[in-house]
């Protein structure tokens, strides 16, 4: 009975160690190439950044472009409480992820009163601050950037922060409080009228959001152990933006995918950097034109989804019913 | 004690005056049509109930506390919900998930347990999922639950705006336009279904409407409003004699004849 309950779970944590050991499997005996395995940590750290942004663009509904900002305040923080103040990663975690949360308080504050577009310049503007300051700070290196950040991150840092995260944003999604969210996004007049507070659940959505972000930053930064303020561009958020709309405003899934895909295909285009932002920019078109809800809508795989389909396998083989 | 007491209301919009000193005494259980010609002002004296406008002067008190300064949701906590002229459902959004929504300001937990999904998660997402199912099931909509709203048939549309009013436990329910749009068999649904909440759920009801046999059939007492002010008041079968309110909805003759 009791197994019955958790046989959900069980079986996606089961998934997830199986997946996991594999890949480290493959990462310690070679057959991961370092440039692949590069791409592989880039792949959870993007979709961490993904999914946080589905969070406040998908679920929520707002128009943020802030996210390479916030990243930026994660990434600096934890560099600066590992490379400058020589503390053990985990409070790097926690510093980056608090100090973006909190750039989060001060630019959702009063800018989430602002809608759809003048909401998106404003939290573009917030970014581009961000990477400007941060070049003019001598303690954190200026425009070379901060050095000597302990490489710490591996897969199973990389493995853990994916799982944790998107099962945090999961969790919210399907609580009361992910409900009230949905609710600003379908109709906040209506949300209001339904005892939701719609200015602490924007401002709540863009915090976690924001402080998600931060975690992605102190990842690449712990990775790559030197980081410059110019990586944190625009362009960067722009990089999560299509992964987002390709996978599909709304669906945590969808991110996830969409995150793979432009992850692997811009490993395959690194050679040639200018075409790959044609291709991203190709790829927002065509998504908003053909594609506008994205690969996946709104819709999420989860087990039951397997089931379903397992179901109409057998249906078409037994019956031979094609419909 | 009175439920609502409004007292000399006004509302202006730059030069406009869209309510002028409206007052309006409601006793619990009351239930009052609130009519007049488009413009008059009548969704303006809603707006400033629920919250969504400050009034310009005058006060309105609600259950004993003014209002003034309050936002939209914590009045809905105060015990007032309204449904809308032009429906807002959250479309994209399943049929149950729309009832749920309301239980935000009456069964709600903290976000920790969101998160971690520890108690009372669980005990509280199933007793809001109980609540919300049995409403459903008093309105005849469980059959839609895992629908979208969006995709419902107009009146049943209707009927989940004023359940999902009705879920976060007011008081004093505000019905903009109910009837708009419904045919004749639609709203004579909907006028058992008003009786039946109001007989039900012991609520006080202000209701605006258009469909005169609908504010006929239900109200003890309707009120006329005309360019923001209160032209008649009394008993449906007053008001439909009363010369000023023929007035209103048909023009003067003699006015119209002088101005061509």
């Amino acid at each position: 009975m009791i197994l019955k309950k958790y046989s959900t779970s069980i079986t996606i944590c089961l998934a997830l160690a199986l997946f996991f050991t594999i890949v480290q499997l493959g990462i310690s005996g070679g057959l991961i190439s370092g440039y692949w395995v590069t791409n592989l940590y880039l792949m959870g750290i993007n979709i961490i950044l993904a999914a946080s942004l589905n969070l406040i663009n998908g679920f929520t509904g707002e128009f943020s472009l802030g996210h390479a900002g916030f990243m930026a305040v994660g990434a600096f923080t934890g560099g600066i409480v590992t490379a400058n103040l020589g503390l053990p990663f985990p409070l790097a975690v926690a510093a980056g992820m608090l100090a973006a949360a909190i750039a989060g308080v001060i630019v959702g504050l009063p800018t989430l009163r602002l809608r759809g577009d003048y909401l998106a310049i404003a939290t573009l503007g917030f970014g581009e601050i961000v990477r400007v300051v941060l070049m003019n700070i001598d303690y954190v290196g200026g425009a070379s950037g901060l050095m000597g950040i302990p490489e710490v991150v591996s897969w199973p840092v990389i493995f853990i922060s994916v799982v944790l995260s998107l099962l945090l944003i999961r969790n919210f999604i399907c609580s009361s409080h992910g409900r009230a969210c949905l609710a600003v996004r379908e109709n906040d007049v209506a949300a209001q009228m339904m005892g939701v507070n719609i200015t602490y659940y924007k401002v709540l959505a863009f915090v976690i959001g924001a402080a998600l972000a931060g975690l992605a930053g102190v990842l690449y930064a712990h990775y790559y152990s030197i980081i410059q303020p110019k990586e944190f561009s625009f362009m960067l958020t722009f990089d999560v933006l299509v992964m987002v709309m390709v996978g599909g405003l709304g669906s945590l899934t969808g991110s996830v995918v969409g995150a793979v895909l432009l992850t692997i295909a811009s490993a395959f285009l690194q050679a040639i950097p200018e075409l790959r932002m044609v291709l991203y920019a190709v790829l927002l078109i065509a998504a908003a034109v053909f594609r506008p809800q994205g690969l996946f809508g709104e819709k999420e795989v989860t087990l039951q989804t397997f089931k379903r389909w397992g179901g109409v396998f057998s249906g078409l083989a037994g019956h031979k019913q094609a419909d | 004690m009175a439920l609502l007491d409004i007292n000399k209301l006004t509302k202006n919009f730059g030069g406009l005056v869209a309510l002028n000193n409206f007052d309006l005494h409601l006793e619990q259980g009351a239930l009052v049509g609130l009519i007049g010609p488009n413009g008059a002002g009548k969704t303006t004296v809603f707006n400033l109930l629920s919250g969504f406008y400050q009034p310009s002067g005058g006060e309105i008190i609600f259950d004993g506390k003014n209002l003034k300064g309050k936002h939209p949701h914590q009045i809905t906590k105060m015990g007032m919900a309204r449904t809308f002229q032009n429906i807002r459902l959250f479309g994209n959004l399943s049929v149950l998930d729309n009832v749920k929504i309301a239980y935000q300001s009456v069964v709600n937990y903290g976000l920790l347990p969101a998160f971690l999904r520890i108690p009372p998660f669980s005990r509280r997402e199933e007793q809001i999922e109980k609540a919300a199912l049995n409403f459903l099931e008093i309105f005849d909509l469980r059959k839609y639950a895992g629908e979208k709203a969006r995709n419902l048939p107009y009146g049943e549309q209707r009927r989940l705006e004023i359940t999902r009013a009705l879920a976060t436990n007011p008081r004093l329910l505000l019905l903009d336009e109910p009837a708009a749009g419904m045919n004749p068999q639609e709203t004579h649904e909907l006028l058992s279904l008003v009786r039946r909440i109001r007989d039900e759920f012991k609520l006080t009801i202000i209701l605006i409407e258009h469909d005169m046999s609908l504010v006929m059939g239900l109200c003890e007492r309707v009120l006329v409003l005309d360019y923001g002010s209160l032209i008649a008041e009394g008993s449906p079968k007053e008001i439909q004699q009363n010369p000023r309110v023929i007035e209103a909805y048909l023009g003067d003759e003699e006015v119209a004849v002088w101005e061509e």
